[in-house]
């Protein structure tokens, strides 16, 4: 059998392979030819290592070397140095900040070393288009043992101990949930995997699906087997045809295997998975709507009870879960509830993923313990506020979630704590703010995307959060009048309280704890005509200080020719024709550009 | 392919794992063959060949064969340094692919140093 001695591994999620990953794959795989080591390193495309800001990555395994923004011109280089000359390359190592060494190791990098990989252990060691190192890393020993050891009462009560919740967003427990599909009396029963993931800006559950389909579906299988259905379907939307092809492909190979399908390992259980793909609808993620688009119907919320668990999928006992709960499943089972339990608080048990995002320096798909705390995500892993800026606030939640401050920094991320504090665990967004961010813009932001997603079939949702919008779109454009802010908090108690679904019923959340916190924002806004972030355009103009040398460099950029002055003389902006597009402020080699408040 | 039953994922579980193994960080042993541009013009391309051929068969899996720059002792390439868990490395001198081929053998599998192969048993501080 053929021995290598090096494993380079390729992150080919969407982010990477949008840098250029496959162009750098290709130009390796000739480049180790070219040296003659195509019997001693082997090259291996992995899921999304989450560093997705740094891409194209590579890894170099044994020695678990790291490399970052990877081009196909540094291939060459980088397979003599190291590949024949076993010289790790610092050019391409990940440096943390400036004048700081390079950091060789990944598990020495601060956005590696503090997170604690449970659902994300296969993202970046293993193919996830070969079922068989799925199974070399530990692949299907937890359904092995489901359908060789265990009842579906014992599996259901493992579940249960292990205090595994929903991922989805509201952390309903998973254990309690499949108890009562099973008790259900019916002989037809269903499960669903909800991949619809349509809050924006999140992407833990693609992730999960391109790094490690195999997860995914034996999690499902282990319930499917627990519960008693009879037929298993993952709703992905179509924007994620990465992670379709690896699903499918994934899907195939097990059941060639025998691991999925008819007679399961020999043991007589028949469980059939289907792949759904959903258009992308925001309200297609709620279960109810997307049970009726898994059915073929227009995918619309209904009042519950009855729960999907009594009448789900052609009326039939249905039991939904998120991507990430059913990943979740297969080494509670494997390894105990005991061990699963012993991460995380009290109440919320083990890891959960988050997308990192906004003004940090560290952006991507972070999975940590529960019980870290805020402070921990945006600081340690997150590596801190990028250029420098003050923190703000972090957006949880999404578009359902809210936005928490400087105070709750050290609250612990957990389900009832995030709750506590006005925000919400959600699906697993984070979005952090800067001294730059309008939060009223912020709110508005959430609400726009909800006012679009909204199905229109009650009215406090539908025009409830149109007149909300209207509200806040006054606000930032310097119109509103001063019992606008009165109306907007009645307006947000009404649509919570009377909308149909959870997206109704959450929409103000965004609206409602910026206004907690950050009511004085808003009053300058209606009250003084001022955004104090000088984010909305109506409510600031830039002008040029004496710090101008005259160079018209800010001149020849604007592209609506809104600056006037010669070389050598102090420049102007022309109000009328700015249309604050901040192009100067970043051109600016002397500083002299200032957004000031208008008179 | 054949559907499995219960027990067989064991099979294709040892086979698998042996072609991951280097990513699941479990090794007892290291061998890092010298490749500096004098090891590569001494023939350290034709031991590392022969040591992969020699690890491939008999199926050491617990075994990490790498590479490094130059040892700084020119004159004595190929040359390679054995790193057995617990234990002081040792370099090796004048390599040919039968000296390496035993060194594996004797010192790898077995747990007695080539003494007459060894230039040295411990390494240079580096701290
Ligand atoms: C408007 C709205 C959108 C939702 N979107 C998603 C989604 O994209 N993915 C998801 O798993 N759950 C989503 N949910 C939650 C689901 O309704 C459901 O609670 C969840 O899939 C249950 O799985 P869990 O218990 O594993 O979390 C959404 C809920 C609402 C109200």
């Amino acid at each position: 059998m053929k021995e290598y001695r090096l494993h380079t591994l390729i992150c080919a999620g969407t982010g990477c392979v949008a840098c250029g990953a496959l162009d750098v794959k290709e130009e390796l795989e000739k480049e180790i030819v070219k040296q003659g080591l195509e019997d001693e390193v082997k090259v291996v495309t992995t899921g999304c290592q989450g560093f997705c800001e740094r891409g194209p990555i590579v890894i170099v395994q044994p020695g678990d070397i790291f490399y970052q923004r990877v081009s196909k011109e540094d291939i060459p280089h980088l397979v003599e140095e190291h590949l024949l000359k076993g010289r790790p390359v610092k050019s391409l190592m990940y440096v943390p900040g400036p004048e700081k060494p390079p950091i060789p190791t990944m598990m020495d990098i601060g956005f590696f070393k503090h997170q604690r990989l449970l659902v994300l252990k296969n993202r970046g060691r293993l193919d996830p288009e070969n079922i068989e190192e799925y199974i070399g890393f530990d692949g299907y020993r937890g359904l092995e043992k489901a359908l060789a050891e265990m009842t579906p009462e014992e599996i259901i009560k493992e579940i249960k101990d292990s205090g595994l919740r929903g991922r989805g967003g509201a952390g309903f427990p998973t254990g309690l949930k499949w108890e009562l599909c099973r008790k259900s009396p019916d002989e037809i029963k269903y499960i669903v995997c909800n991949g619809d993931e349509g809050d924006p800006g999140a992407f833990m559950d693609r992730s999960i699906l391109e790094a490690d389909p195999h997860a995914v579906i034996e999690g499902m299988i282990i319930g499917g087997k627990a519960i008693g259905a009879h037929k298993g379907f993952i709703y992905v939307r179509n924007e994620y045809p990465l992670a379709v092809k690896r699903l499918k492909i994934a899907l195939s190979q097990a059941e060639e295997y025998g691991l999925l399908g008819k007679d399961i390992l020999g043991t007589g259980f028949d469980f059939p998975i289907e792949v759904i793909q959903g258009a992308g609808a925001f309200v297609c993620g709620e279960e109810t709507a997307l049970l009726k688009s898994v059915e073929g119907k227009v995918g619309r919320p209904r009042p519950r009870p009855p729960y999907p668990t009594e009448k789900g999928l052609w009326g039939k006992p249905t039991n939904i879960n998120n991507v990430e709960t059913w990943a979740n499943v297969p080494a509670i089972i494997l390894r105990s509830a005991e061990w699963f339990s012993s991460i995380g608080t009290e109440k919320s048990k083990g890891t959960k993923i988050f997308s990192l995002v906004g003004k940090i320096n560290n952006t991507g798909l972070v999975e940590v313990p529960m019980g870290i705390t805020l402070r921990e995500i945006v600081f340690d892993i997150g590596g801190g506020i990028a250029d420098d800026e003050e923190f703000k606030g972090v957006q949880l939640g999404g578009p359902s979630g809210g936005i928490l401050t400087e105070e709750h920094l050290d609250t612990s991320v957990d389900y009832e704590s995030l709750t506590e504090a006005g925000a919400i665990m959600g699906s697993g967004g984070m979005v952090v703010l800067s001294e730059n961010d309008c939060m009223v813009d912020t709110a508005r932001y959430f609400l726009n995307f909800i006012q679009e997603e909204s199905c229109g079939k009650c009215t406090p949702c539908r025009v409830g959060s149109k007149r909300m919008l209207e509200i806040l779109d006054r606000i930032v454009e310097g119109r509103a009048e001063e019992d606008d802010l009165k109306k907007l908090k009645i307006l947000a108690e009404k649509v919570k309280k009377y909308s149909l679904c959870g997206l109704g019923q959450t929409a103000p959340n965004p609206v409602l704890t910026t206004l907690r916190y950050f009511e004085d924002e808003y009053k300058a806004h209606i009250e003084e005509k001022r955004c104090p972030a000088k984010v909305c355009k109506n409510l600031f103009k830039y002008v040029i200080t004496d710090r101008c040398t005259g160079c018209t460099f800010c001149v020849r950029n604007c592209p609506t020719d809104a600056i006037e002055g010669e070389v050598g003389n102090k420049h102007k902006i022309i109000q009328e024709d700015c249309t604050k597009c901040g192009t100067c402020l970043e051109v600016c080699p002397v500083d002299a550009v200032e957004a000031v408040d208008n008179e | 392919m054949k559907k499995i039953k219960i027990g067989d994922l064991e099979k294709i579980r040892e086979k698998a794992r042996r072609t991951s193994s280097l990513r699941q960080n479990k090794a007892r042993a290291r061998i890092t063959v010298h490749m500096g541009t004098c090891g590569i013009a001494a023939g350290a391309r034709k031991i590392l060949t022969a040591l992969l051929d020699e690890v491939g068969q008999n199926n050491l899996d617990d075994v990490i064969v790498t590479t490094s720059g130059c040892a700084g002792l020119c004159s004595r390439e190929p040359m390679a340094t054995v790193e057995i868990e617990d234990e002081p490395p040792v370099k090796y001198v004048d390599l040919t692919n039968e000296k390496i081929k035993e060194i594996l053998n004797e010192h790898i599998i077995k747990g007695n140093i080539v003494k007459e192969y060894a230039l040295a048993i411990g390494s240079e501080r580096t701290h």
